[in-house]
């Protein structure tokens, strides 16, 4: 068997393979909390919850409906921004001229109500949801095997986290993103309706977390706890990379889901901190975060 | 220069939480003219500016803008309206572009000025569309800050100290650009501390103290009424 730095190689891509798999969650869910961090200051605690949400809908229209992956992986983020749109409107928005702790204990209590009711639900053992036929084999790449289904999440994470990386750094609403982001009211001045793109932003944030929760749905069981054990981690890398930081929020997800992923194989114990040792480290040398502006 | 009113304001109060900083404005700008206020530091001249957009925590009065109040309309009402600003401290975006900065602001009516113009008017805005906004001297962003609100079709400009801190060579060079807009039909109310400039670039001065008018002078007056007009302004 080929051996790499005294470990069987399958086993160290094996690992580097879920570290990306695990990157890919990271990045897209780090992705939303710095677009909303961003432009509205708010520190969103209900991302995880979101997430889950996002999984329990692609669950639900499957289960009740009959509506399948393929679908779901369009109307899920849909439904869960739309209802994102709502909490914005009705509940956050009323954060934004307090200090920044409302927003955070109002998502907070938000992600406690969302987990409490799905474990009501549907308890919190969750249900299993199996992903479309096609993508169900494994794909033998000399090297390893791969199964399809993780190489399809891969590819749509990258997809979807390019776009709105191009979204935000070269178009036209990118730029207005931008400029809300540093002067809101001389943006409004010039005629744009922020509070209006305020919200939207929210809901594109929470669609994002909503489009991983579809992904994640075939690949974890999908239960009222999914989210909360994810986000811990997802706030770790938004804080690595430096809050409001895209790129920096992309790069830092893939790079420390492959950090973790090989911590694994190294010295399995460490895998669970290591994200955070990194943070400490980081926080430090650059308490701005790898790609943050300095303040 | 036809005597049609585009901006009347009556009776503009204004406050920034507890303190009461415009007690009862009282002014108007007609179609075509240039006219400034004039003013102390600290006088609330630019609070005017901010209220007229609805950018202070809290007005009261009258905005009349093209026969339409604005005093209880958001912000974007007043952008859409036709109404461009450019804020005190220029409020060039760090994160875009120059290019970006520049086509920012959304085209609000038709007859604004073509990039083409804009940049016949603003060379070094075209040689430098890829830098950071805010990598530009200071003269520069004050055009940019200009230039960006002249594409969008807004026929009443409000400009706060344009000339504040800049050179001389660079204050000649935007009272030429203000020279160059007046003769394109904008219509502009200019807050300036350079008395001298505003003597050259307006029809119309406001004199105000504490929140309100307390004269008006047309610049014809205005030599006659210099040494007076000194004292008053503390200059
Ligand atoms: N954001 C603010 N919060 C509280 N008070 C403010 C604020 N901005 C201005 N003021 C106060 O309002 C008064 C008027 O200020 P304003 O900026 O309108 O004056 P100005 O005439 O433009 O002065 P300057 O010539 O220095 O620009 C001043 O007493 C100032 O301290
Ligand atoms: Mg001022």
């Amino acid at each position: 068997m080929m051996m790499i730095f005294g470990k069987p190689a399958p086993l160290l891509f094996g690992q580097l393979l879920l570290g990306i798999i695990n990157g890919s969650f990271y990045a897209m869910l780090s992705l939303g909390l710095a677009i909303i961090f961003g432009l509205l200051r708010v520190i969103n605690f209900a991302h995880g919850a979101l997430f889950m949400v996002g999984a329990f809908v692609t669950w639900g229209l499957l289960h009740y409906l009959g509506i399948d992956y393929w679908v779901a992986l369009f109307a899920a983020p849909l439904i869960v921004g739309a209802f994102g749109l709502l909490l914005e409107r009705g509940l956050i928005r009323f954060t934004y001229k307090l200090d920044i702790l409302y927003g955070l204990l109002l998502t907070f209590g938000l992600a406690l109500v969302l987990e409490g009711l799905f474990t009501n639900g549907f308890g919190s053992s969750g249900v299993s949801y199996n992903g479309p036929d096609i993508l169900s084999g494994t794909l033998d790449l000399g090297f390893m095997f791969l199964p399809v289904y993780r190489g399809f999440v891969i590819v749509a994470a990258a997809l979807v986290c390019f776009a709105v990386w191009f979204t935000i750094e070269r178009t036209r609403l990118g730029a207005l993103l931008r400029a809300a982001t540093e002067n809101p009211s001389l943006v409004q001045a010039f005629g744009v309706n922020v509070p209006r793109l305020v919200a939207l932003t929210f809901a594109g944030g929470v669609a994002l977390a909503g489009f991983a929760g579809v992904l994640a749905a075939p690949l974890y069981s999908v239960n009222p706890n999914m989210g909360s054990d994810l986000i811990n981690t997802v706030f770790a890398v938004v804080v690595i990379g430096g809050m409001g930081s895209i790129g920096g929020a992309i790069l830092t997800g893939f790079g420390l889901g492959v950090i973790q992923g090989f911590t694994e194989v190294f010295y399995p114990p460490a895998s669970s901190v290591v994200v955070f040792a990194v943070m400490a480290i980081v926080l430090l040398a650059r308490p701005a975060g790898l790609f943050g502006k300095a303040a | 220069m036809s005597d049609a009113s585009m901006l009347n304001v009556r009776g503009l109060n204004a406050w920034y939480d507890e303190s009461h900083v415009l007690h009862g404005m009282d002014f108007e700008v007609r179609e075509g003219e240039c006219v400034t206020l004039l003013g102390r530091n600290g006088a609330g001249k630019s609070t005017t500016l901010k209220a007229i957009m609805g950018l202070v925590p809290k007005r009261a009065g009258s905005v009349m803008f093209r026969g339409r109040e604005l005093i209880a309309a958001r912000p974007d009402v007043a952008g859409r309206a036709g109404i461009g600003f450019c804020p005190e401290d220029r409020g060039i975006f760090a994160g875009l572009s120059v290019e970006e900065n520049l086509m920012l602001p959304p085209v609000v009516a038709p007859g604004g000025m073509s990039v083409a113009d804009i940049h016949t008017l603003f060379p070094n805005l075209a040689e430098r569309a890829k830098s950071a906004g805010t990598k530009l001297s200071g003269g520069e962003q004050q055009m940019l800050a200009i230039a960006r609100i002249l594409r969008t079709g807004a026929k009443l400009l409000l400009l706060d100290e344009p000339t504040e801190g800049l050179a001389p060579v660079i204050v000649q060079q935007i009272g030429r650009m203000i020279g160059e807009i007046k003769r394109r039909g904008f219509t502009v109310l200019l807050v300036e501390q350079n008395f001298h400039f505003a003597s050259r670039m307006a029809d119309r001065h406001y004199l105000v103290e504490h929140g309100q008018v307390v004269d008006m002078i047309p610049n014809h007056e205005l030599p006659t009424r210099a040494d007076s007009l000194h004292r008053r302004l503390g200059i």
